[in-house]
């Protein structure tokens, strides 16, 4: 049969075709079959690895911090706590704030972590840095507005404020924006 | 791209010849299924590797949301099952995983006994092989334990009855299996650590030794 088969060809001119070697294709097959069974066996565990940078995240919440009526314009320092769902695991944050209201009476709360390296400022604590946030780890300090005068490279971050039925409610912390 | 990779680092290490040992062999036609199809019971071992290699694997990401604590032990498997994308599938994976596992590891032996590969000059890795059977079932049952719930802790009770029947030896295996006088917080800790790190490292040992003797000993003979 392929005695045949090779005589009618060589009467004519051989077709010119790109043939795939059958060792090729056995390779390609085995090859695809494999990787296609890997990735069964791979997918759903990567998936499974990489779930919580793909959930949802809950929209801030605000809670519940101090009277309106008691807020100053010099920078008070208030503690709050936070219901966070940690996957398994409900816990309270205990978060603080430095709230003050500005000259035109607009309310604001700066988050007392340094944007230098992540130590706790506090107001006024320190008598070289008089009515500034001052940071006690590497000498970070910062304005009213939470404006970074040495050290730190960025201005302290603020809570987002919500007044309502006479309560300051404070929810995400979001970048600075009161300072340019 | 990759070739040039290979290349660049085969023209350095010269890994082609280790490749080769590895995967370059003969399969003799009698286990071979495509020339008799009832050679498939061959296939026994290969399987038994390939869900063993599946039961690491889920094990590793299992362990990204595990926590072995009394507390917490429930509560994170329920967690990864029924919150985390794909938990019910990883975790399905090692749960019936767990079981084939011990199906095709017997399925292998009753292959080896029947066709006598256990005589000389195999008899080392007969033995070899029981050991890998132990180790298998100390997985299983210190992998029970883990979920924490009420199956795990009165399957693990008689689990410990069977260790305390042991003569003369049996009592004090049993508590330093559980860790204490009671099932709790430091048995969960003590499988947890058992199942994760002592148990695996042996198996990867004995498997290890078990595929050297094979390759240096060949498949044993047509019937």
């Amino acid at each position: 049969m392929s005695n045949q088969h090779e005589e009618h060809e060589s009467s004519h001119k051989p077709p010119v075709r790109k043939e795939m070697s059958r060792r090729q294709f056995l390779t390609y097959t085995l090859g695809g079959a494999t990787a296609f069974m890997a990735a069964g066996v791979a997918l759903p565990m990567v998936r499974f690895a990489v779930d919580p940078i793909l959930q949802k995240k809950g929209e801030g919440a605000f809670v519940k911090v101090v009277e309106i009526s008691k807020i100053t314009s010099e920078p008070q320092e208030f503690s709050f706590e936070l219901k966070q769902q940690d996957g398994w695991y409900l816990s309270t944050a205990n978060l603080t704030a430095w709230i003050r209201k500005d000259e035109s009476g607009k309310i604001y709360a700066l988050s007392p972590i340094c944007k230098h390296l992540g130590c706790t400022i506090g107001w006024n604590n320190d008598k070289n840095f008089p009515d500034e946030y001052h940071c006690p780890c590497h000498g970070a300090h910062y304005t009213k507005q939470g404006k970074q005068l040495a050290v730190a490279s960025k201005p302290l971050d603020e809570y987002k404020v919500m007044l309502k039925d006479d309560w300051v409610y404070l929810g995400e912390i979001i970048p600075n924006t009161i300072v340019k | 791209m990759f070739k040039n990779v290979y290349n660049w680092i085969d023209e350095r290490l010269d890994i082609t010849p280790i490749w080769r040992d590895v995967a370059d062999h003969e399969v003799p036609e009698h286990v071979n299924p495509a020339h008799h199809f009832s050679a498939f019971v061959y296939c026994f071992g290969g399987l038994t590797f390939f869900i063993t290699v599946i039961q690491i694997l889920s094990g590793m990401f299992l362990t990204m949301y595990y926590v072995p604590d009394i507390i917490n032990a429930y509560n994170s498997v329920e967690y990864l099952q029924t919150q985390v994308a794909f938990g019910q599938i990883v975790r399905g994976m090692h749960h019936w995983g767990a079981s084939l596992v011990i199906v095709m590891m017997f399925l292998h032996t009753l292959r080896v006994f029947f066709t006598g590969s256990y005589k000389a000059p195999r008899e080392m890795n007969w033995v070899v092989g029981m050991l890998i059977f132990f180790v298998m079932i100390g997985l299983g049952l210190t992998g029970y334990l883990l979920p924490w719930d009420n199956k795990a802790y009165f399957a693990t009770k008689v689990t410990l009855e069977i260790a305390n029947s042991i003569p003369v030896l049996g009592p004090v295996l049993k508590e330093l299996l559980q860790g204490g006088t009671i099932v709790g917080a430091e048995t969960l800790t003590r499988f947890f650590a058992i199942h994760v790190f002592f148990l695996p490292a042996v198996l990867l040992i004995l498997l290890v030794g078990h595929f050297i003797m094979i390759r240096r000993q060949g498949i044993s003979g047509p019937l």
